[in-house]
């Protein structure tokens, strides 16, 4: 199961002049089991603190996130994570990347080998198994972080602007392996980002984030069928519509 | 990969400025000094050497200096690798130990010979407390540069991963993330440490020794056997460092190649 409560979260942080910033403002909305959420924002618009939040990384000031009628206290396996910037321990090869979870947990080694193989040929990077992720280019690592998350059965993974840092071809790539991968293991992903044409092209939902401080502005379902087509008209009309309902409402006032 | 450790295609040029040094240094010593005491010629050494070697004494001291130099720097590991990590995962404990450190490390080790003897007398121990002395400030700092420089995202990986407690963070995060810097230390350290070595034993802090015979043929004036020993302690310097990379780059450091252009 996998299904996320977020109610009344509000987060601020204490400025150097003593004043309050507020990073999020009462955001509340649900997450079902299975489903594939993007959060949409602007740069700034609190969208990395709220998956701090649900990762357990860090506290909410007010308000409470349960998944599964657990309130999150802290990190937990039930819960995956993949950062922006290159999280690889660059000391431990591939494959004892990818194990390292199973590792903390006191498995054995060849048990958790075996797990950790069947998540790499998940990803396609069977021949990388015994490589440094300093020899892997910035898709491979990211492919790897993602095996890396899903080693521990997560039944939540929360996705940071994956694919930020990658170029557009490997980008639209690494895309629809994900939903691949997400076909096959049926998680309950948040994958947040700021590109409107990501969040059309793997999101069931849509939730689109205020700037400063952030609000939810609007939940927005995205119909189409999968495999979806960027090029296809249904594609960009859904795309113009979402980029037209952000553009009147969801900006900067 | 790792073409930049590949061998240099000039390196014979390394070989050929030793061979030139030996032959300046020879026609020096015959045509220019023509004084063994001022200058000895290098096969003056070379004999010096082998009547060393036949006589036994070069080996005891060898081995003397090692024993000294593995105390000290043993002892150095002991207590920095684990006062380094302290300092650099608790900001209380740095805060606390720092200004003891920062005053204590200023004092040349040379300085502590003295006290030294009065404590330990004239024994090995004696001789690894100097060196003691000169190599665990290195490696206090450097782990605790190493630890302070950890990337967030590591720990904050690791804690999504179930790595949750202090020590499963130290072992597992913090410390592979350090050790170069670690090492690094450890290297510096060494470099002090086979410094005060010699020094230490120089002052007769130790009954044997490289650094004690260097000084024993000096006041016999036999200056041959001098360089004798001051090559010998050059050559084990470079020994213990280059076995020491080679170590580390082989077992611990190997997922470095490449990163760093």
């Amino acid at each position: 199961m996998g299904n996320l409560r977020v109610s009344d979260l509000s987060q601020s942080f204490a400025r150097e002049d003593g004043s309050e910033l507020t990073v999020l403002d009462h955001l509340a909305f649900d997450v079902e089991d299975k489903e594939f959420v993007c959060i949409l924002g602007s740069s700034g618009c609190g969208k990395t603190t709220l998956l701090r939040m649900i990762a357990g990384l860090d506290t909410a000031r007010n308000g409470s996130i349960v998944l599964d009628g657990e309130a999150i206290t802290g990190t937990s396996p039930k819960i995956g994570m993949v950062f922006q910037e290159y999280s690889l321990f660059p000391w431990r090869t591939v494959i004892d990347n990818i194990a390292f979870g199973l590792e903390m947990k006191g498995m054995p080694r060849e048990e958790r080998y075996r797990i950790a193989d069947r998540f790499l040929a998940l990803v396609n990077l069977s021949q990388f198994r015994d490589s440094y992720p300093s020899e892997l280019s910035g898709g491979m690592r990211q492919r790897v972080a993602v095996a890396r998350a899903l080693a521990l059965d997560p039944v939540l993974l929360l996705m940071d602007e994956p694919f930020g840092a990658l170029d557009a071809q490997t980008r639209n790539m690494l895309q629809q392996e994900l939903l691949q991968i997400w076909e096959k293991t049926k998680k309950t992903v948040i994958f947040i980002t700021h590109s409107v044409d990501e969040a059309v092209f793997l999101s069931d939902r849509i939730i689109v984030l205020t700037p400063r401080p952030g609000r939810i502005c609007r939940i927005f379902p995205i119909e189409l069928p999968r495999p979806r087509d960027r090029t296809s008209v249904e594609f960009a009309r859904v795309r113009r519509d979402v980029l037209d309902l952000i553009n009147q409402n969801c900006s900067i006032q | 990969m790792n073409i930049r450790n590949q061998t240099n295609p000039h390196r014979w040029l390394g070989v050929l400025a030793i061979v030139l040094t030996l032959v300046l240094w020879e026609i020096v010593a015959i045509f220019v000094v023509n004084d063994a005491f001022i200058l000895p010629s290098p096969p003056d050494v070379l004999s010096a050497f082998i009547g060393l070697i036949e006589k036994g004494r070069l080996i005891l001291d060898f081995r003397a200096s090692l024993v000294h130099f593995a105390i000290g720097l043993g002892l150095a590991l002991a207590v920095g690798i684990p006062v380094g990590i302290a300092m650099g995962w608790s900001r209380r404990f740095d805060a606390f130990i720092d200004p003891v450190i920062e005053i204590l490390r200023p004092i040349p080790p040379l300085a502590w010979i003295p006290f030294a003897i009065i404590w330990f007398g004239l024994t090995p121990l004696s001789a690894g407390f100097v060196i003691f002395i000169g190599s665990v400030f290195p490696i206090i700092i450097n782990t605790y540069s190493g630890f302070r420089g950890v990337p967030r995202i590591f720990v904050e990986a690791g804690r999504m991963l179930g790595c949750t407690k202090g020590w499963n963070q130290i072992r597992f995060i913090a410390f592979p993330a350090a050790l170069p810097s670690v090492a690094a230390g450890f290297r510096i350290a060494c470099g002090v440490g086979w410094m005060c070595l010699v020094a230490a034993e120089l002052f007769g802090v130790s009954n044997n020794g490289l650094g004690m015979a260097l000084w024993f043929y000096y006041n016999l004036h036999q200056m041959d056997c001098v360089v004798v020993y001051m090559l010998l302690l050059g050559l084990t310097g470079l020994a213990v460092d280059m076995a020491f990379r080679y170590y580390m780059d082989r077992h611990f450091l190997k997922w470095r190649t490449g990163e760093v252009a």
